[in-house]
């Protein structure tokens, strides 16, 4: 019968259990996990169950990563995001939140620039932790990427990215995000990178301060290729702070929209009340 | 004069530029961009820029936050 062994396919026989695969695939495993739960050593496998053994602390090779992802997103999808480069302006709320969501992915390259340090207010919603606090967020972002997905490639850059110096790190994207916090630096980078590249898409952020509904973010074209994700009008001002659930809301609209253009998908048609239909 | 901004019609009285126009609908000049006929113009351009008859104008806002 077929069973799937780490997301491989593999021909064992009727009477295979989970203990006789492991002491044939590997006898080292101390976790061993059927159909997404934990499982004892006399299972007897059925048909098309999938059986994922791990040993605690060991990590798994560029290569097998790469099978993983593949198998969970399919050999076509995989190909193509592992191919692309993506560029991200801000490591605070939003950048680190969309830089996590595309490592995740398996981009293949993140180009990621911001002039900041990590200040203990920023742990409300900046995906950094207490003891990288001090740190430059490019610096501590590429640590956790890394943790996340070894094989992608991060280009970090410490520096205040201006009008004239934005062709300069971003020129080789695929997709360009803007993830600044400041809104005349968000109109700068939007405006001096349109202006530069003009076929190559950007998606930006306006309106994701305080805790207004959920759906009230929404990712919009505005124009041939600049895409907007926020509500618009929700400025970080006195009394409405920015917050993690908003802030990680809109960040991943950002990321859900670059994985669309990495696929060749527009980030926002037009929505049908039954929006399911269109991925069948 | 009738221009189109951001898909509106728009009357406009006597010569106006970007910049006359921001100030109008109370825009902070640094905080948008703005594509003339699918042109994207920088804001040391917004002054020098006069509206004609029949231009297009898509003029986005950004709030801070992220």
């Amino acid at each position: 019968m077929r069973i799937f062994l780490n997301e491989h396919e593999l021909d064992v026989s009727e009477d295979a259990t989970l203990q006789s695969i492991r002491r044939e695939h590997k006898p080292d495993a101390d976790i061993a996990i059927v159909n997404g739960f934990p499982c004892q050593p006399d299972y007897r496998l059925q048909p098309q169950d999938s059986i994922v053994l791990i040993r605690r602390g060991e990590q798994p090779t560029h290569q097998e990563l790469s099978a993983l992802m593949m198998a969970r997103h399919t050999p076509g999808v995989h190909a193509r995001i592992s191919r692309a480069t993506v560029g991200i302006a801000g490591a605070g709320g939003l950048g680190s939140a969309i830089a996590g969501a595309l490592a995740r992915l398996g981009v293949g390259r993140l180009i990621i620039a911001d002039y900041d340090v990590i200040e203990p207010s920023n742990l409300n919603r900046q995906q950094y932790f207490v003891d990288q606090i001090g740190m430059p967020k490019v610096e501590a972002l590429q640590q956790n990427l890394l943790r996340i997905n070894p094989t992608v490639e991060v280009s970090a850059i410490h520096r205040r990215i201006t009008a004239d110096t934005v062709a300069h790190y971003f020129a080789t994207v695929d997709v360009m995000t803007e993830a600044f916090d400041a809104a005349a630096e968000k109109a700068m980078l939007v405006s001096s990178f349109l202006q530069q590249f003009t076929t190559t898409p950007l998606v930006a952020a306006s309106g994701v301060a305080g805790y207004g509904p959920a759906n009230s973010i929404r990712t919009t074209r505005v124009t041939e290729h600049l895409y907007l994700v926020g509500d618009g009008c929700s400025a970080a001002q006195p009394g409405q702070g920015l917050m993690s659930p908003l802030v990680g809301i809109a960040a991943h609209h950002q990321a859900n929209a670059v994985l669309r253009l990495l696929l060749g998908e527009n980030p926002a048609p037009p929505m049908s009340d039954d929006s399911c239909d269109e991925n069948e | 004069m009738v221009i189109e901004l951001n898909g509106q019609s728009k009357t406009l009285d006597s010569p106006t530029s970007i910049s006359d126009l921001l100030a109008q609908l109370n825009l902070e000049a640094a905080h948008v961009i703005a594509e003339l006929n699918r042109t994207i113009l920088t804001a040391d351009q917004f002054g020098a820029t006069i509206l004609q008859q029949g231009d297009r104008l898509e003029l986005i806002q950004f709030v801070g936050g992220g």
